[in-house]
């Protein structure tokens, strides 16, 4: 079984978030980037379907030589090789586009993508890899398991889960419930050396026209200050939540 | 050319989202000279559609109708937007229509946005302002697609009642082959969801523990609200990950979000940022929740509660 993992480079969780040039571009400066989580927890099921059954490994990112650091992190963490494409991932469309073309070349069973990425929270990726190769499609998956050549997963809903059963090749959008926090794998001093060793491709992208362009950012108007009240004065509460808020 | 909106039901009725989806479809009909066309699946009665504007109301039938795929569904949209030269679909935030939207947007070789948060300050080019790094920010969007997919972040523009007698017809359109087959669904009934919800009251670490969920639960059924968690408090196993609210949970846009003992970290209050008015209960005054709250108590849950939960009861009651 070949598995693709595809990943993205986000701020760290707890960054601060700010626009530079105009409230044109993200500013990077004093940002720590990670594997965007929902990602992480797509990587951390393919490696143990590495370990249980054999799966081979790739990592996937587009993006210029900045995101080398967490591709070999990914290396570290259990993946066999890792694909680079070199160039500005200027929106999902583009950045599904080059996927799907490493798809075609690399025949996957198994391709997998967080649901949405941490910055952008396009939640398309994932859909458009699907759409664009004809393959099926599991998005807020929840758990896999693949038997004799076919995937079982479920996909939490509004209000519940679903179980599903589906033929190979497959998209998964991942997501928390794949596996849990507390399964993530840290790398130890081993895998951090090995993962030195093990192939980082880096392929030039293929012609694809983004769909769409971000022209400026802005930051949410700031919000007044807390209305305090005392824990004896309830009826205060709710007098603000009926009358001033209007939300009861 | 026309608007085509995904107007989502559920045994017979639609959903919340459908109102607020044909809402800002009528809305966008009019900014751009359209009619409105309201896409259903198996929904024989679109009758409640007519206070929201919509034109034409084209229910798809056939077996595959009554069960939600996304392929199968997307497949159907877009045989109706192709033959009624749509040019812009607008869906909502659920589960599902999140789920099949890009999927849509292949097929009909559109752009997608989705977290839309407001009307478009130009059709043409088609500019869209969305939320993004999980509400921390919003950017704004220059499409350049003839064919657009707007996902409507939910409860951004509400539900705007305009009277119209729509057409309804049926149609059967050709079923995409998927090997996917849903086995089994589990659900909670009787309870409303995060994503349906008005109101949402969360819980967190201050609780102590899962023996003491009776106060949220209690507190969520007399405001019909629902509930959610921080994210200890699923990962401690305390609650249902469905529940967990948050950068890596679910995000929340309720006009009501209550928060009893969660501090309120960076990545929990990314999730409720939509959330139009927040009111928390802590003991700890520093608690970073207080900063971003409208309403605050600094007490003891355990002491608050109870008496919020009287004292709303009888405020129910009058």
């Amino acid at each position: 079984m070949k598995i693709l993992v595809c990943i993205s480079n986000v701020p760290d969780t707890t960054s601060k978030i700010n626009f530079v040039e105009s409230d044109t571009k993200f500013d990077t400066q004093g940002v720590q980037f990670i594997i965007n989580p929902n990602d992480e927890f797509g990587l951390t099921r393919a490696v143990w379907l590495q370990q249980k059954q054999q799966a081979e490994v790739t990592v996937l990112t587009v993006g210029d030589i900045s995101c080398e650091p967490i591709l070999r992190k990914c290396l570290a963490i259990g993946a066999d090789k890792a694909i680079r494409v070199d160039a500005t991932a200027t929106d999902g469309f583009f950045v599904a586009k080059q996927i799907a073309s490493v798809c075609e070349k690399g025949s996957y069973d198994l391709v997998i993508a967080g649901r949405e990425s941490i910055d952008h929270n396009g939640s398309m990726v994932p859909g458009l890899v699907a759409g664009m190769l004809e393959y099926e499609y599991i998005t807020n998956c929840i758990s896999l398991e693949v038997e004799n050549g076919q995937a079982i997963a479920a996909r939490e809903i509004d209000g519940g889960k679903e179980i599903v059963t589906s033929e190979l090749p497959l998209v998964l959008g991942a997501q928390k419930g794949l596996v849990e926090e507390s399964d993530l794998i840290i790398p130890n001093m081993r895998g951090i050396m090995q993962a030195r060793k093990k192939p980082l491709d880096v392929i030039p992208p293929i012609d694809a026209v983004a769909s769409s362009k971000v022209t400026s950012f802005e930051k949410p108007a700031a919000k007044g200050a807390v209305k305090l009240v005392d824990a004896e004065d309830i009826d205060t509460l709710i007098d603000l939540l009926h009358n001033e808020a209007k939300v009861i | 050319m026309a608007v085509l909106t995904y107007t989502e039901s559920e045994n017979g009725s639609f959903k919340k989202s459908a109102f607020e989806v044909a809402s800002y479809g009528k809305a966008l009909a009019d900014q751009t000279g359209q009619k409105l066309v309201a896409v259903t699946f198996n929904q024989e009665d679109g009758s409640a559609l007519s206070a929201y504007g919509v034109d034409l109301v084209v229910n798809i039938t056939g077996g595959f109708s009554e069960t939600f795929s996304a392929k199968k569904f997307a497949a159907a949209i877009a045989q109706v937007a192709s033959e009624k030269e749509v040019n812009l679909v607008v869906i909502s935030s659920s589960a599902n229509s999140k789920y099949l939207a890009p999927l849509l947007a292949v097929k009909l070789t559109a752009a997608y946005t989705s977290n839309v948060v407001a009307l478009p300050s130009s059709t043409e080019p088609l500019t869209l302002k969305r939320s993004c790094y999980t509400s921390k920010a919003f950017s704004t969007v220059t499409s350049n697609q003839p064919i657009n997919i707007i996902g409507l972040s939910s409860n951004a523009f509400g539900i705007i009642e305009t009277q119209s007698t729509p057409e309804q017809t049926s149609m059967t359109t050709d079923e995409a082959s998927s090997s996917m087959v849903v086995s089994s669904v589990e659900k909670v009934t009787g309870t409303i969801t995060i994503a349906d919800a008005d109101i949402v009251v969360s819980g967190g670490r201050g609780l102590k523990g899962p023996e003491n969920w009776h106060l949220v639960e209690e507190l969520a059924s007399i405001l019909g609200a629902a509930t959610a968690c921080s994210k200890p408090v699923s990962d401690m196993g305390w609650r249902p990950h469905s529940e967990h609210v948050g950068q890596t949970g679910k995000p929340v846009a309720s006009n009501l979000y209550i928060a009893i003992g969660v501090s309120g970290a960076i990545q929990h209050l990314a999730g409720i940022n939509s959330c139009k008015v927040k009111v928390v209960i802590n003991i700890d005054p520093e608690a970073p929740f207080f900063k971003a709250a409208d309403y605050g108590i600094v007490g003891d849950a355990f002491d608050v509660l109870p008496k919020l939960i009287e004292k709303l009861k009888t405020f129910k009651a009058a």
